[in-house]
């Protein structure tokens, strides 16, 4: 589904302060799976996890998506490929505060065109899925840790994607909400859906829903 | 519905919802915009009311007036002058005039007496212009008594009040008959003040007035289109003063509209980074905020320019009236017309829509073209 061939990130490349968050990964990524990239905080999973999402560009290798090198790609043509083909669940949500929950989950279909009542639509069942329906008229701030994680979910799922990116989902909430998002991320893969999380938390690497776990440790690949 | 005016529609939707999220910043900055419309709309409606007006007023004045001139100062025009003109091709018709000026003290103002022909005035009669009429508490029928400069008293009977439509020319007018206004100014027989030509075709005025200053070269003579441009030049000249009292506010005002319109907050940054990240692209961002551009300042000039059409024809500009109609003790009560100039307008739409939308979109342009990775920071 997804290759990394010598992927290297640089940072303030040419000034004083460069800093290099990624040295040559090479990685594959299997489809409807859920990865886990495991390591501590500066070792570059998150900066990996940008330049699947098609968010940044490496500085240098290759990053394909089903065979096609998008390492390349213009913004304009990156940003279609982040649309179509995958949802984002952020470590802090990053939820646009004084919109309902409704809105907050259609906000990233209305580039393409689709018709509300379609969009409304779609959200809808996403809450009921999510057990969340109950809220979708209401401002985001006003929800728990666990009901605007769940928002976010929906909102990463409203445009249908292939491949679900998840920034330590789990960081901002207790282990009953952890567990019920494994839950969620179980169902993720039922659906045939490719997962990408990062995590250091032991409930998601350990956790039965993670197929595969991938160890980062200064901006390199190390045994799980 | 076609999906790119379906996302047309969505951005809209979404930008109602920023400005609602945002209310007292957008309340603020629409009142003082408003506002900057407001004045910039009501001096140019006004003044432009006034143009008309004069326009308007003017149109069934003489096209021609002589005044006989001498040593630089108008003097009365001697017996037999009105038969030295002669026959002026293109004249339709020559008429000797006679006016003049009384200050009358009971309301320290002056007014202008004008001799009409006996059939429009009868001897001992005056007709009033209302403003006038309403300084002097006057009303059909009354006597008036005037002291001459000859020291002798006359009285009239109030035979009528002019139209108050022409109030704005006539509102100290005292129309009297030729031998009325001869006993009262002791005015020399067969002598007038000027002499009003009528002339079918505006093409002629101009050979007419060379002719006339060939012939009589001790005359003056003063053409219609003279005295409306004289008019628009004081109406733009009152205009200029007004908008140059004003320039520090209107400046005070754009700077304040230019600085909340330019300066993103922290929120907005943060909000266009997961825009950005959840699959819009920089021109959605841009075309968002272009569009959030275009409701507040299109909200702004249509609020400012409707208050400022009510502030001028139905309360008569209030604020402005006094300094852009001019100075008098007899100030005519008059109501405008509507007259609205379709460039004036586009203009001031111009230059009130396009900047405020160009000072939106400068910063948005720098926020939308940063890496959306930074939401993952």
């Amino acid at each position: 589904m997804i290759q990394l061939s010598a992927v290297k990130k640089a940072f303030n490349q040419g000034r004083p302060n460069e800093y290099w968050a990624l040295h040559g990964i090479d990685l594959a990524i299997e489809a409807g799976r859920v990865t886990a990239l495991r390591g501590p905080s500066g070792s570059g999973k998150t900066t990996l996890l940008t330049l699947i999402g098609c968010l940044a560009r490496p500085t240098s290798g290759r990053v394909r998506l089903r065979g096609e090198d998008i390492s390349g790609l213009p913004e304009r043509f990156l940003t279609e490929i982040r649309r179509q083909t995958f949802g984002f669940i952020f470590q802090q949500f990053n939820l646009i505060k004084g919109l309902s929950a409704l809105e907050n989950v259609i906000l990233p279909a209305f580039p393409t065109g689709r018709p509300r009542a379609e969009l409304v639509e779609k959200a809808e069942i996403l809450f009921d899925q999510l057990k969340l329906g109950h809220r979708a008229a209401a401002k985001v701030e006003w929800l728990s840790g666990g009901e605007q994680q769940r928002v976010a979910i929906a909102r990463a799922l409203i445009n249908d994607p292939a491949v679900i990116i998840a920034d330590e989902p789990t960081a901002n909430l207790d282990t009953a909400l952890a567990r019920e998002f494994m839950a969620i991320l179980e169902g993720f893969t039922a659906a045939g859906k490719t997962v990408l999380l990062t995590s250091h938390d032991p409930l998601v690497v350990e956790s039965s829903a993670v197929h595969r776990v991938v160890g980062m440790r200064d901006g390199r690949l190390v045994d799980a | 519905m076609h999906p790119w005016l379906e996302k047309q529609r969505h951005l809209i939707d979404f930008t109602l919802a920023a400005l609602a999220r945002r209310k007292a910043k957008n309340i603020g900055l629409l009142a003082a915009y408003a506002l900057l419309v407001f004045v910039l709309a009501s001096l140019a409606l006004f003044t432009q009311a006034l143009r008309k007006e004069a326009g308007f007023v003017l149109a069934a004045s003489p096209e021609v007036i002589v005044q006989r001139m001498v040593a630089g100062r108008h003097d009365l025009i001697p017996p037999g002058y009105l038969d030295k003109i002669g026959r002026l091709r293109g004249v339709q018709k020559k008429e000797g005039r006679l006016w003049g000026y009384y200050y009358d003290p009971v309301v320290s103002a002056n007014y202008t007496f004008m001799a009409r022909p006996a059939e429009e005035v009868a001897s001992g009669s005056i007709m009033l212009g209302a403003t006038l009429a309403r300084a002097r508490g006057l009303q059909l029928g009354n006597l008036i008594s005037f002291r001459s400069y000859a020291g002798k008293l006359f009285s009239f009977k109030v035979a009528a009040l002019l139209s108050p439509d022409s109030e704005l020319l006539a509102a100290d007018l005292v129309l009297l008959s030729e031998e009325d206004f001869r006993a009262f100014f002791d005015y020399p027989a067969g002598h007038y003040t000027d002499i009003a030509l009528s002339v079918a075709n505006p093409q002629e005025v101009r050979n007419i007035a060379a002719k006339l200053a060939n012939a009589l070269p001790d005359s003056r003579p003063i053409l219609r289109e003279e005295v409306l441009r004289t008019y628009q030049s004081i109406f733009d000249w009152r205009e200029g003063i007004v908008l140059t009292v004003l320039a520090g506010a209107i400046l005070a005002f754009a700077l304040l509209a230019w600085d909340k319109a330019s300066g993103l907050s922290a929120e907005e940054k943060r909000e266009i980074g997961i825009l950005k990240a959840i699959g819009w692209e920089t021109g959605d961002v841009i075309r968002m905020k272009l569009w959030e551009g275009v409701l507040v300042s299109l909200s702004a000039f249509l609020l400012g320019f409707v208050a400022a059409y009510i502030h001028v024809f139905y309360f008569g500009a209030a604020i402005f009236k006094p300094v852009l109609q001019g100075w008098a003790v007899l100030y005519p009560s008059f109501t405008l017309v509507p007259a609205v100039d379709g460039l004036q307008i586009a203009t001031l739409a111009f230059f009130t829509i396009f900047p405020y939308s160009a000072a939106v979109l400068v910063p948005i342009w720098r926020a939308a073209t940063t890496d959306p990775d930074a939401v993952m920071r």
